[in-house]
């Protein structure tokens, strides 16, 4: 199993943890990473709305890239895959768009043909890897620990251009997933909805109001974490997880895991590399509650 | 076919406590939400309040919650919302107060589509004929004006949600409706008043608008479109525009975003910059070291990333 890997910009910057994680990951599942170091950011949706066709024309290359060597696309960031999704579906159905895009691509020596398949990690670990060997993988099984969710608006929507039509069960990966890892997925409605991280700088109060919702929401269902694909919305849920707390006047303190980090627990991969350290809200308590019941 | 419904009650005028109540119907095949409603108010509860007009999904007036999502009711088949013999959860729209049952008080969706002025301004003489409008000027209103109103949109915004100020995804579609038609002289006004807080930057780009609108106009589409008219126009003095033009030219030079830079770019007062302070003192002490080191530099290949940028720059379909 091998797939062309787009890490992102969030993974290789401020979250270094789930890049660290995601490697040590595959590697325990056996899957080879390339990794495209020449891909540029996907516009994370905000370059398309100044210029569509320079955004797509980015990610025509990005895929180009990855259908070159052969490989499918894995990312691991819920932003990425979305945006990547939207615009190969607007290049695979327009064949003279898709010519108008190459032209930009040929200088670099490059064409996008329109085959390459983009896959998030989680449809990765629950389509290709499969839940029978994800189980046989667990060497640490999470017990009755309760991991909440949140999937980060662009792996849901628009419903249709991730294939939920074809495939609904990517509508509860993320809780099979948990489930399979033998633990419990708390049921909240935040699960789907917006962390508020596109407007943080927009408009903090409404941003941040969002966050502590979905956190308190959450911890008042009986979660002892938050599990997330997104590093956007990990930044938000995490990282702004104490001026959250501020805004919404409650106490909040529930660790926020990268998906990856979740997975390597289980897998029973050394916290430390995992980088569960690096997370803002303190993961010690949840660690002591995994480790410290098997001991 | 049978079907089990589980239909939130509120009656404010009974103990005013909220129930959900069970209902099983025995209709055709392919009988809509709203058929098994409406029979259920004609055959086992006549007290169940359901707002309804023309069945068609043409009047805007059955937009409700279906497990957890809104829809319009006369719209959506009862075997699609009840698969391997589930019950479906039918539930008011939200973000707006409910008047009874199903049915919610819409005034607050009115004040907002008033409040984006929803009618023509056009400037100069009044033309001698009708006005004559090219096709592809209309081409971009299209979605914009098969909007019918139902309120599905607003009822799943989920910033409305945090922020009964927010003008939400129907009237700002509907500004852009206005703002984008020629023949409206107020261009202008529109797009500077759509632009204050509470308008077109907060929303979160978080697609519920475009995923439960019944009739196709994605009105978050028209919302990031009224960003770049904003900015086209001269409307650049706030955080959305700064934080745009950063990443752009962050992407531009390097091939990748510069975190720090975008985030230090997008406040535009250097009180606002202070907020960012805690945070990176917090990155600094968990050790959050970049994987490409301290400091931001260009990714291989970001010379393309560059001339793409420089070819395509300035061209907007």
């Amino acid at each position: 199993m091998k797939y062309a890997f787009y890490p992102g910009c969030v993974a290789k910057g401020g979250a270094p943890e789930l890049y660290d994680s995601t490697l040590l990951v595959t590697q325990a599942l056996g899957i080879e990473l390339e990794e495209l170091t020449g891909a540029s950011c996907t516009g994370a949706g905000v370059l398309s709305e100044r210029n569509p066709e320079l955004a797509d024309t980015l990610n025509a290359r990005t895929f180009a890239m990855a259908e070159k060597l052969g490989l499918p696309l894995m990312n691991v960031c819920s932003t990425c895959h979305g945006v990547m999704s939207q615009a190969n579906a607007r290049l695979k159905q327009d064949p003279e768009y898709l010519a108008r895009v190459n032209k930009h691509l040929a200088p670099e020596g490059l064409e996008y043909k329109g085959t390459t398949e983009i896959k998030h990690l989680l449809w990765v670990l629950m389509e290709d890897v499969g839940p029978d060997k994800l189980r046989a993988m667990v060497k640490q099984p999470l017990g009755d620990l309760k991991a909440a969710p949140f999937y980060g608006c662009y792996i849901v929507r628009p419903s249709w251009v991730l294939g939920y039509d074809e495939k609904p069960q990517r509508k509860h990966y993320l809780e099979d997933l948990i489930e399979v890892l033998g633990a419990e997925p708390v049921e909240y409605k935040g699960a789907t909805q917006c962390c508020g991280f596109p407007i943080l700088t927009m408009n903090r109060t409404n941003s941040l109001t969002m966050t502590g919702n979905h956190v308190s929401e959450a911890t008042a269902k009986g979660a002892d974490c938050m599990v997330t694909p997104c590093p956007l919305c990990h930044l938000n849920l995490d990282g702004g997880q104490v001026e959250a707390a501020g805004v919404v006047r409650e106490h909040l303190d529930l660790p926020v895991l990268h998906l990856p980090q979740m997975v390597g627990i289980a897998f029973g991969i050394d916290h430390e590399k995992l980088g569960l350290h690096k997370n803002f809200v303190d993961t010690k308590p949840l660690r002591e509650k995994i480790t410290g019941r098997l001991s | 076919m049978q079907a089990n419904l589980r239909v939130r009650r509120w009656d404010p005028d009974g103990d005013r406590t909220v129930r959900y109540d069970e209902f099983t119907v025995d209709l055709h095949e392919n009988a809509m939400v709203l058929d098994a409603l409406l029979d259920i108010r004609e055959n086992q509860d006549e007290t169940l309040s359901v707002r309804c007009s023309c069945r068609s999904s043409i009047c805007g007036s059955c937009a409700m919650k279906v497990n957890g999502a809104s829809t319009l009711a006369c719209n959506t088949k009862l075997k699609d919302v009840t698969p391997n013999g589930t019950t479906v959860t039918i539930e008011p729209m939200g973000n707006m107060p409910v008047l009874k049952d199903l049915v919610v008080d819409l005034e607050v969706f009115w004040n907002k589509i008033h409040a984006v002025k929803p009618w023509l301004q056009p400037e100069g003489p009044d033309p001698v004929r009708e006005y004559i409008v090219a096709d592809e000027h209309m081409m971009n209103l299209i979605n914009t004006v098969q909007c019918i109103l139902c309120g599905a949109c607003v009822s799943d915004c989920t910033v409305m949600e945090v922020d009964p100020s927010f003008l939400g995804p129907a009237a700002l579609a509907k500004g852009y409706r206005f703002a984008a038609d020629p023949r409206d002289g107020h261009k202008q006004e529109r797009l500077e008043t759509y632009a204050q807080p509470g308008g077109m930057w907060d929303c979160t780009h978080c697609y519920q608008c475009v995923q439960v609108c019944p009739k196709g106009v994605a009105p978050m589409e028209w919302i990031l479109q009224l960003r770049h008219e904003a900015e086209a126009a001269g409307l650049t003095n706030t955080n959305g525009v700064r934080h745009s033009q950063s990443l752009a030219e962050s992407v531009k030079e390097s091939g990748w975003l510069d975190e720090a830079k975008l985030a230090m770019d997008s406040y535009g007062a250097l009180g606002d910059k202070m907020k960012l302070v805690p945070i990176g003192v917090r990155s600094l002490l968990k050790g959050k070291m970049p994987k490409t080191g301290p400091f931001h530099h260009k990714r291989p290949g970001a010379d393309h990333v560059e001339r793409i940028f420089e070819e395509l720059e300035g061209k907007h379909s």
